[in-house]
C-alpha cells in the first residue's frame, strides 16, 4: 500500500487572502441578533401570558434594548457589504432557498416591530422624560399612534413570537447553509444559535429586572437554557465526529487547535458552565450578585459568534 | 446547451497562460485571478506523483452560490452558464463562503466576479479565452448535450474526474487522468 506522505495544496495568492470575507461586524450582528429576538420573545411571551404587571422588565424595560440592538445590527451588517449602493436589491426580491434573504425580509419587519412595542410603552415608562419633552402633547400623531400601539399589542406579540423565532434560529442557518465551509455545514447550528440568542436575552432581562421574583424566574429559565445549550454543543461536537474527513479537519479548530481555548475556555466553562452553576447556586438560596451569571451569559453569546464566524471561514472543501 | 470545459492534467505543463489571457481579456483587476493553476504531489518519495491542473469556476448544476445568493445576482444562464450580475450584487459575500472550489472573489470595485467561461465570446462563436491560447492544447471546450462533440467523446472514452463531487454541486468542469 502506498502511503500518502505529502499532497501539496492550493496556493493561490490571488484569491486565497481574499476568502474570509466575513469579519467582526458580522459576529457582532449574529449577537444582536440573537440577543434582540430573545428579549423581544420573552417580552412577547410573558405579555400574551398576562404576566405583565409581575415581570415588568421582560415585557416593558429591557424592550428598550432590541431597537438599539437591532438598529446597531443593522449598521454592521451594511457596513460589510462591499457593494452599499446596491443594498436595496435584497428587497425586491425574496429568494427561498437563500438564508440570507428570509433574514433581510425578517429583519425588514421586526425591526419596525421592536420599535413600535417600545414606543407602545413609553408614556408609562418613561412618564419623567414626556413631562420634559411633552413629545405626545407637541406632535398629536405620536399621541394617537402610542394609543394604536396600546390596543394592538396583542397582535404584535403574536407577530413578534414566530418572527423572533425565525430571527433567532436564521442567525444559525445563515453560516449552516454553507457545505462548503464544514464547521458551518451542521443542521444543529440553527436551533444552537436560536437557544444562545434566548439565553443571552434572559440574560439582559436578569441585569434590568428590579424585582427578586422576576431575576429569580429569569434564574430559571437561563439555567435551563444553558443546559440545552450544552447538550446542543454536545450534539454538534459529535456531529463533527461522525461526519466526513473535511469536517473532522474543521473540528480540530475547536478541539485541540487554534480555537480550543476560546471555545472551550471562554464559551464552554466561562459562558455557560460557571454563570449555570452561579444560577443553581443562587436558586438553591444562597446569595450571589445575579449580575456576573448575566453578564458571563451575555459575554460567552458574543465570543461564540466570533469564535464561530473566524474559524468556520479557515475551514475549507478543498485541499 | 450545456456547456462544459475539459482539462486535461496529462498534458497540462502549469505555464498559466490560461490564467494571464482571462486577466487580459476579462479585464481582471490587477492582484486577482479568475482561474489558477493548482500543482498537487502525492505519494511517499521516491515515489511521487505531480499533477498539474488549471482550475476555475465549475459552472455547477446545483450551485451553492446561486441558491445562496440572496438578492438573485448569481443565476444560471444560458448554457449552464453560472453569471453574476454586478449590478444586483451586494457585495453580502454568501457566494464567496459557500462555493466548495472558492472560485471567487470581490471585486475592487465591490461586486462578486468569478469566471464566465467566456461567454461574451460564446455568443460570437469563439473560445473562452483560456482555451484558446493553451500552448499545448490541454483544454477542451464544448456542448455536452451533444453526444458527438469533442467534449462527449472525451468523456466517453477517457477516464475522469471532477473535483469535490461529494460537495454534491455536479461540476461542468472535468479533469482527464
Amino acid at each position: 500500500m502506498q502511503e500518502e506522505l505529502f499532497t501539496s495544496g492550493r496556493n493561490i495568492p490571488n484569491i486565497d487572502p481574499f476568502l474570509q470575507i466575513w469579519h467582526w461586524p458580522i459576529s457582532l450582528y449574529l449577537f444582536l441578533g440573537g440577543l434582540a429576538a430573545g428579549i423581544l420573545f420573552f417580552a412577547a411571551l410573558f405579555y400574551l401570558m398576562g404576566k405583565e404587571k409581575e415581570y415588568p422588565a421582560a415585557v416593558r424595560y429591557a424592550t428598550i434594548i432590541p431597537p438599539i440592538a437591532l438598529s446597531l445590527g443593522l449598521l454592521a451588517l451594511v457596513y460589510d457589504l462591499t457593494h452599499k449602493l446596491y443594498t436595496w436589491q435584497l428587497y425586491t426580491t425574496f429568494r427561498i432557498e437563500s438564508p440570507m434573504s428570509w433574514g433581510a425580509w425578517v429583519l425588514m419587519v421586526v425591526t419596525p416591530l421592536s420599535f413600535m412595542w417600545f414606543f407602545s410603552f413609553y408614556s408609562e415608562n418613561y412618564p419623567k422624560t414626556e413631562e420634559k419633552l411633552q413629545l405626545l402633547k407637541k406632535f398629536k400623531f405620536l399621541a394617537t399612534f402610542e394609543q394604536f400601539l396600546k390596543d394592538n399589542r396583542k397582535y404584535m406579540a403574536y407577530a413578534l413570537i414566530p418572527l423572533t423565532l425565525v430571527l433567532g434560529v436564521y442567525t444559525g442557518i445563515l453560516l449552516s447553509a454553507f457545505n462548503a465551509r464544514p464547521l458551518w455545514n451542521n443542521a444543529i447550528l440553527g436551533p444552537l444559535f436560536l437557544t444562545s440568542g434566548l439565553s443571552t436575552g434572559a440574560a439582559a432581562i436578569i441585569l434590568m429586572a428590579k424585582t427578586k421574583k422576576e431575576k429569580h424566574m429569569f434564574g430559571k429559565i437561563d439555567l435551563g437554557l444553558i443546559i440545552i445549550e450544552l447538550a446542543l454543543i454536545v450534539h454538534m461536537i459529535m456531529g463533527y465526529y461522525a461526519g466526513s474527513q473535511v469536517q473532522l479537519e474543521a473540528m480540530q479548530l475547536l478541539v485541540g487547535g487554534d480555537f480550543t481555548l476560546m471555545f472551550f475556555g471562554f464559551v464552554v466553562i466561562l459562558g455557560l458552565i460557571i454563570p449555570a452553576t452561579l444560577e443553581l447556586i443562587h436558586l438553591i438560596g444562597y446569595k450571589v450578585p445575579v449580575i456576573v451569571p448575566a453578564m458571563l451569559v451575555i459575554l460567552g453569546g458574543l465570543i461564540f459568534r466570533f469564535v464561530m464566524v473566524e474559524a468556520g471561514q479557515l475551514t475549507r472543501f478543498l485541499y | 446547451m450545456r456547456y462544459a470545459m475539459i482539462i486535461d492534467t496529462l498534458k497540462c505543463v502549469g505555464c498559466s497562460d490560461c490564467v494571464v489571457a482571462c486577466q487580459t481579456e476579462n479585464d481582471v483587476p490587477i492582484g486577482f485571478c479568475r482561474d489558477w493553476i493548482v500543482e498537487t504531489v502525492n505519494g511517499s518519495y521516491p515515489n511521487l506523483d505531480l499533477e498539474l491542473k488549471s482550475e476555475r469556476c465549475n459552472h455547477c448544476d446545483n450551485a451553492p452560490c446561486v441558491r445562496c445568493c440572496p438578492t438573485g445576482a448569481s443565476h444560471g444562464g444560458d448554457g449552464g452558464i453560472v453569471l453574476v450580475t454586478a449590478n444586483e450584487c451586494i457585495g453580502c459575500g454568501a457566494c464567496i463562503e459557500s462555493c466548495p472550489y472558492d472560485a471567487r472573489y470581490q471585486h475592487p470595485d465591490g461586486y462578486v466576479d468569478k469566471c464566465t467561461f467566456c461567454h461574451h465570446r460564446l455568443e460570437k462563436g469563439q473560445l473562452p479565452a483560456c482555451v484558446s491560447v493553451c500552448p499545448t492544447k490541454c483544454m477542451y471546450f464544448g456542448d455536452l448535450d451533444n453526444p458527438n462533440s469533442e467534449v462527449s467523446q472525451l468523456l466517453k472514452n477517457r477516464k475522469h474526474k471532477t473535483l469535490a463531487p461529494e460537495a454534491g454541486t455536479d461540476p461542468h468542469v472535468f479533469y482527464l487522468i
